[in-house]
């Protein structure tokens, strides 16, 4: 089975996020570029489908240059080689236009299965996934929680507000997976030491048949007008508990009309 | 005025409160039309949607709808942006209804905004990113605007609408098919409000202690007919079910009031929980940075106060 999985290099949740003042895209210099979480899970998912049913794990990712250390991170992981489909003319492309290209490299390299982190922690928008699917015309398998391949077919867990669905489709198809999926591997040392020999084949707008009108800033589908640091909260009352905070704190709520 | 098309967000025949903050924000934008999908339709969903000022009802209420993930709804979307040119699509930014409009987006060539927690004139959507810790304001640059608005951001007000049905036939395409729905699996959660839906939620977190000790906290959301929400620390450690984490890599919740018990605030938890109106914390550790936020907080073992605020609370009703 010639698995893919994207995975996407985002700003670590715990240093300052920014945007740019300048074009008011995500300021990459500003914070540490890490793996997306779930994206770590995805990674894992294609590596244990791989073992389970053989064949060969392509990490896709779509980012400037320093997005490789993201590559590596999965390459350690354990996935066999990878993609980076980098070019200035897709940087500040909305979600429409990074489906578009991420699907047309997908058509380019060729999947039995995609494989997604059903969410970033910077745009959190949860919808890629949904438009590769739509683009990629192949069934949609998201937020899955459980992920069962036999052969042609597959059945995952979808998680929902009362419980799960169980979804079967046939291959090729999409996936994204939940945190709930799995455990992520650490890469071992052998790993890291493996994933400096593995090939990383880099993709322009134009190798991968990108029609650069339809990606990139200027070219999105909707725009940010303006931004601004939220305004602190302002301070609240914090009160030691001297055998009354129960009490206290049933004030508070009746003050705010909650009781 | 201009048509604002708005999907109904339905639960055994039941429309959900988001779907009455859409129509309420929907009047503000033009004149709502609600998109009924899927089996369940009623009288009862009729006159709620109507109470809230949807002139037309679009019904779409085959089982083939919701038989299929997703695609089938972003058809019957697209079909009726084609055949009534809205002037939006609004869905609640729920986790599917993200997607919809996703695949929506693709079909009409059109731009989509989601966990939008705000619209002022000319579509300007409000977003709050980061964590909270940004504020946005975006509009959508080509075509029909789709916008996926947070449950809880719109204070619901009713106002009647005609509520004049129009039976909308869709054949689901093949390639909308793709991935048939095979079985629903209902998780016990009782009889408490949905979590991204409440306008109150209580969390617990790693001061909980134990799975048994969650009672504690389900005790005071019941006495407040709140939800109940977990911290990743809490559901990791498998004393509330996954489904329940509140955070970056769990829900996000805007609910009126948040009370955070044994929860130290880590900016994964906070990026869950950050829009929520007022926020109170419960915390042995004085320094814990969920009481930066706090409205009010209470620097206490929460197994000592939490009950005794349960007690207060049902003394009070």
């Amino acid at each position: 089975m010639n698995i893919v999985v994207c995975v996407k290099q985002v700003p670590d949740t715990a240093t300052e996020r920014k945007l740019r003042s300048d074009d008011k895209t995500l300021d990459r210099d500003a914070a540490d570029g890490v793996i997306n979480e779930l994206c770590e899970y995805a990674v894992e998912e294609a590596l244990l489908l791989k073992e389970a049913h053989g064949g060969e794990v392509t990490v896709l990712t779509m980012g400037p240059d320093k997005a490789s250390d993201t590559i590596r991170k999965a390459l350690a992981m354990g996935a066999d080689k990878a993609v980076h489909l980098v070019d200035d003319a897709l940087h500040g492309s909305d979600a429409l236009g990074t489906s578009y290209a991420l699907a047309q490299t997908l058509r380019k390299i060729g999947f039995d299965l995609v494989v997604l982190g059903s969410e970033s922690t910077d745009a959190r928008t949860g919808v890629l996934a949904a438009m590769l699917a739509e683009r990629l015309d192949v069934p949609q398998l998201t937020f899955a929680k459980k992920v069962e391949v036999n052969s042609k077919s597959i059945t995952i867990e979808r998680v929902t507000d009362y419980g799960y669905d169980r979804v079967e489709a046939s291959l090729p198809a999409v996936v994204s997976v939940v945190e709930k999926i799995n455990e992520p591997r650490y890469p071992s040392f052998k790993g890291i030491m493996a994933a400096k020999k593995k090939p990383v084949e880099k993709l322009g707008v134009a190798d991968a048949e990108i029609d650069a009108s339809q990606v990139g800033l200027a070219n999105s589908w909707s725009e940010v007008a303006d931004f601004a640091a939220a305004p602190p909260r302002a301070a609240g009352t914090i009160v030691k508990d001297e055998g009354d905070g129960g009490v206290k704190t049933a004030d508070f709520l009746a003050s705010k009309k909650f009781v | 005025m201009s048509e604002i098309l708005v999907l109904v967000e339905h639960v055994e025949g039941q429309v959900k409160k988001v779907t009455l903050e859409l129509l309420t924000l929907a009047r503000k934008l033009g004149t709502p039309s609600a998109v009924w999908a899927g089996p369940g339709y009623s009288p009862d969903a009729k006159a709620r949607l109507a109470e809230y000022g949807a002139e037309k009802i679009y019904l779409a209420d085959s089982a083939d709808i919701s038989d299929y993930v997703v695609a089938p709804k972003a058809e019957l979307l697209a079909q009726l942006v084609s055949e009534k040119s809205p002037a939006a699509v609004l869905v609640a930014a729920t986790a599917e209804a993200k997607e919809i409009a996703g695949r929506l987006a693709i079909k009409i060539d059109s731009g989509v905004l989601t966990d939008v927690v705000g619209l002022q004139d000319g579509l300007v959507a409000d977003q709050s990113i980061f964590g909270g810790g940004v504020n946005v304001q975006s509009r959508v640059t080509k075509g029909t605007p789709i916008v996926a608005v947070r449950p809880n951001s719109t204070p619901v007000e009713a106002a009647a609408g005609a509520g004049a049905e129009e039976q909308v036939s869709v054949t689901v395409s093949a390639a909308a098919k793709g991935a048939r729905v095979v079985d629903r699996v209902k998780e016990e959660k009782g009889a408490r409000p949905e979590l991204t839906e409440a306008a109150i939620v209580v969390s617990g977190g790693r001061g909980v202690g134990s799975a048994e000790n969650f009672s504690i906290i389900e005790k005071l959301a019941d006495s407040l007919g709140a939800a109940v929400g977990a911290s990743r620390a809490a559901t990791d450690a498998g004393w509330y079910p996954h489904q329940f984490q509140v955070g970056q890599t769990g829900k996000t919740v805007s609910p009126q009031l948040y009370i955070a018990a044994g929860i130290s605030g880590a900016i994964q938890h906070r990026a869950g929980m950050q829009t929520a109106k007022t926020i109170i914390a419960i915390n042995k550790d004085p320094e814990a940075p969920i009481f930066e936020l706090a409205d009010f907080g209470v620097v206490g073992d929460l197994h000592q106060v939490v009950p005794q605020l349960t007690d207060e609370v049902v003394k009070r009703k």
